[in-house]
């Protein structure tokens, strides 16, 4: 019997490698790998070789000098006695924060505009594709600069809302007040509004460098928990409604559930909010929306939004057209037609392009040095660099925190991709 | 070194590219202009005029080392630098050396790898308010937002000052004076802090300068002065020498007016060494013996530098004080030319 023991193996000849189609393929980019493994090695070689001459060999250890500098919006305990590293932390932190914050709201403001976009309403359809072609075709670095200077220009100084003695006996009013029952102030510095305070503390735990104050945690599972409750309840009465023709009422329940247990728990911490007032030169208590902050997160917001438009207006036009008709023909409004049938299958189309923007938004935070928002760039890669002159090592870890960051973000997305995708069996 | 045609491809060789060569002197000498790192427009130190042409204090610095090199004031090609991109445009070789209200400290000397060449101008840091905001004291600004310079040794002095009083405070960092003196003015912060004389000078371009004050509080001691790269030390000490040289003439009464006339001898011996009547100084850092003399006579000596750019009778009106020669009760003191 013939097996394929039995034919006379070839041998291996060097020439092979070249000639046999079976290996050629594998020794090419055997070559090629080692070419550029060796050329990355060469620069590197190169780098070091000249750095050394300049006597500044590679150090990361300026990371855990004292950073020396102030920074004007931390989310996370920082003073000038910490160390550049901790530095670099408050800056990721605000990054984070604008790119999240811009993520959301781009999201929401570009579905929306998308969506107006194939209006049948000639005017809003028109309007919208002015607003996209404006903000697409305009370098994102001027528009939040002009809606910085806008923002810096028009609004008051903070002492603009100071009402002295001499005023009163005048009748005079002051040149700017507080809007919204004198709660929220608005500056050209930024807005004040009114800070969360609670009179008991759950005290707080450290993850890592994070202090998370537990109240907050609390109110985070109480809100989680409510929601959970009134899912629950729905679904109930759904299950009753089927089996018995008949909807309970729920609407109290559901409102005892979503609001009883959220008041109960702040009556018990002792909420109370912190009106922000004019002390000195500016207001004090409350919080500090600064203008690098919304001007950049407006900036953003509305430039990416108008490619995110376009993305959800290509995606809800790849839908065909059968599919609105057939759900017309069931007699669903536009409305619902848009958000139950057409919406969920353009996802399919949005999410991968959508991704892109995403990264787009937070790597584009980085003009936040533009309007002194101190973000990464800012501390790491601005003043912690200047101050200790290690360019190198700065713009690596630059690099490579914000190739991480990126990562996160579409690999996050990516999860969300495989969920919303076609589900083929 | 190695040299290499790729290092261009790697982002982090533009901070190496000028370390090619190492005579700083010879590649001016060969590209017949020299590459002078200054502000990108500070009135006094370091503007361009109506015309597009730098002037100042600093620039006349460029100019006399211009002139002693290359033999004519004006083969200088300006270079605006700003508080963040200066060190780097110097350490990489873009320009020869920086001329940029620039503070000597022992980082910068040490650990940047700059050489500074001498001070041209003892300063201190200093605040601005506005006049009707009530202020007469730095202490007073408890709580105060405050317009800083990012990149300058002022920002970490003001964390200090700050600290030091027990006070808080709200930075703004901002990348140019210009912008500082735009949000100062659109009243985004209520102090701008910057080295006093650069408060001066800002203040003077101002369109109301009288309703703007400087705070008595000097907060810092910031000498500022030129600086080159480590490692080439004829060409520091060119600068070195150069600067030298004009304060030198101050001391000596030697003007662009009379330098013409002296350098066909005086009885001091010392002036002659300078103007190359007398010795040759000028071989020992390697250039001809009329140097000295192109030097003063690109923008006159110190003194008259000062006048002309910083002076009582200028817009920002700043006196002598500190930068007075030794003999007036300042700190100017040259070296002896010998």
């Amino acid at each position: 019997m013939a097996t394929a023991a039995d034919t006379p193996r070839e041998s291996f000849r060097l020439g092979m490698l070249i000639y046999d189609t079976r290996y050629r393929s594998i020794t090419i980019q055997t070559i090629v790998v080692i070419l550029a493994m060796a050329g990355v090695w060469w620069l590197y070689d190169n780098l070091m070789a000249n750095l050394t001459a300049l006597d500044k060999t590679p150090s990361f250890s300026f990371l855990w000098n004292r950073a020396g500098y102030d920074i004007n919006q931390t989310l996370i305990p920082y003073t000038n006695d910490d160390t550049h590293l901790r530095a670099m932390l408050v800056g990721l932190v605000n990054t984070i924060l604008v790119a999240v914050l811009g993520c959301v709201a781009a999201t929401v403001v570009g579905v929306i505009v998308g969506v107006l976009r194939l209006s049948k309403n000639w005017l809003v359809a028109r309007l919208m594709t002015v607003y996209v072609e404006g903000f697409r075709n305009v370098p994102v670095l001027l528009w939040i600069l002009v809606i910085f200077a806008v923002l810096t220009e028009i609004t008051p100084q903070p002492r603009d809302f100071k009402v002295t003695d001499e005023m009163i006996a005048a009748g005079e009013e002051p040149a700017a007040s507080m809007i919204l029952l004198d709660t929220v102030a608005i500056t050209n510095r930024g807005t004040f509004v009114p800070a969360a305070l609670y009179e008991r503390s759950l005290g707080e735990i450290k993850i890592g460098f994070l202090p998370i104050s537990l109240n907050t945690l609390a109110i985070l599972a109480v809100i989680v928990g409510s929601i959970l409750g009134y899912r629950a309840i729905k679904k109930h009465a759904t299950a009753v409604q089927e089996a018995t023709g008949i909807r309970p009422v729920t609407w109290w329940k559901s409102l005892l559930v979503l609001f009883g247990p959220i008041i109960v728990l702040l009556l018990a911490l002792g909420f109370h909010l912190e009106i922000p007032t004019l002390g000195g030169f500016n207001f004090t208590g409350g919080i500090l929306v600064s203008n690098a902050l919304m001007a950049l997160w407006l900036g953003l917001t509305l430039y990416t939004a108008a490619f995110i438009a376009e993305i959800v207006r290509a995606g809800i036009m790849a839908i065909s057209k059968g599919q609105s008709e057939a759900s017309f023909a069931l007699g669903l409004r536009p409305g619902r037609t848009m958000s139950l049938i057409i919406l969920p299958q353009a996802l399919r189309v949005i999410i991968p392009p959508l991704i892109s923007q995403y990264l787009n938004l937070t790597k584009n935070s980085s003009l936040a040095i533009a309007v002194s928002y101190m973000d990464l760039r800012g501390t790491l890669g601005g003043i912690t660099l200047n101050q200790t002159g290690r360019e190198l090592e700065c713009m690596l870890i630059l690099m490579l925190t914000y190739l991480a960051l990126s990562l996160l973000i579409s690999s996050g997305m990516n999860v969300y991709n495989n969920a919303v995708k076609l589900k083929e069996r | 070194m190695k040299k290499s045609v790729f290092l261009g491809t790697l982002a982090a060789s533009a901070l190496l590219a000028g370390f090619a060569s190492a005579a700083t002197l010879d590649d001016v000498k060969a590209r017949g202009e020299l590459i002078c790192g200054v502000n990108t427009g500070l009135t006094g130190f370091a503007a361009p005029d109506a015309n597009g042409n730098w002037q100042g204090f600093d620039v006349a610095i460029c100019k006399a080392v211009a002139a002693a090199v290359l033999g004519d004031a004006s083969k200088v090609k300006y270079v605006p630098t700003t508080g963040e991109t200066r060190f780097t445009a110097l350490a990489s070789g873009e320009i020869d050396m920086l001329a940029r209200n620039t503070t000597w400290t022992f980082s910068r000397d040490a650990d940047l790898k700059f050489t500074f060449t001498g001070v041209n101008y003892y300063d201190g840091q200093g605040f601005m308010v506005k006049k009707d905001l009530g202020v007469s004291s730095a202490k007073e600004l408890d709580g105060a937002t405050v317009c800083i310079q990012t990149g300058t040794t002022t920002e970490l002095n003001l964390a200090d000052f700050f600290k030091v009083n027990n006070m808080s405070y709200q930075p703004v960092a901002i990348q140019t004076n210009a912008e500082g003196e735009q949000q100062y003015l659109a009243g985004a912060c209520d102090a701008y802090t910057t080295d006093a004389s650069g408060l001066a000078a800002t203040r003077a371009v101002f369109a109301d300068p009288e309703n703007h004050i400087i705070l008595p509080e000097i907060i810092s001691k910031e000498p500022l002065g030129p600086l080159v790269r480590h490692g080439d030390d004829q060409w520091a000490d060119i600068n070195r020498w150069v600067l030298n040289a004009l304060i030198a003439a101050e001391e000596f009464g030697v003007t662009s007016a009379n330098v013409e006339e002296l350098s066909k001898g005086t009885e001091n011996p010392e002036v002659n060494r300078i103007l190359g009547t007398e010795g040759d100084l000028g071989a020992m850092i390697g250039l001809d013996k009329e140097w000295g003399k192109r030097a003063i006579a690109a923008e006159g000596n110190y003194g008259e530098i000062f006048a002309k750019y910083l002076g009582e009778s200028t817009p920002i009106g700043l006196a002598r004080g500190l930068n007075a020669q030794w003999t007036q009760g300042g700190l100017l003191y040259t070296p002896p030319f010998r």
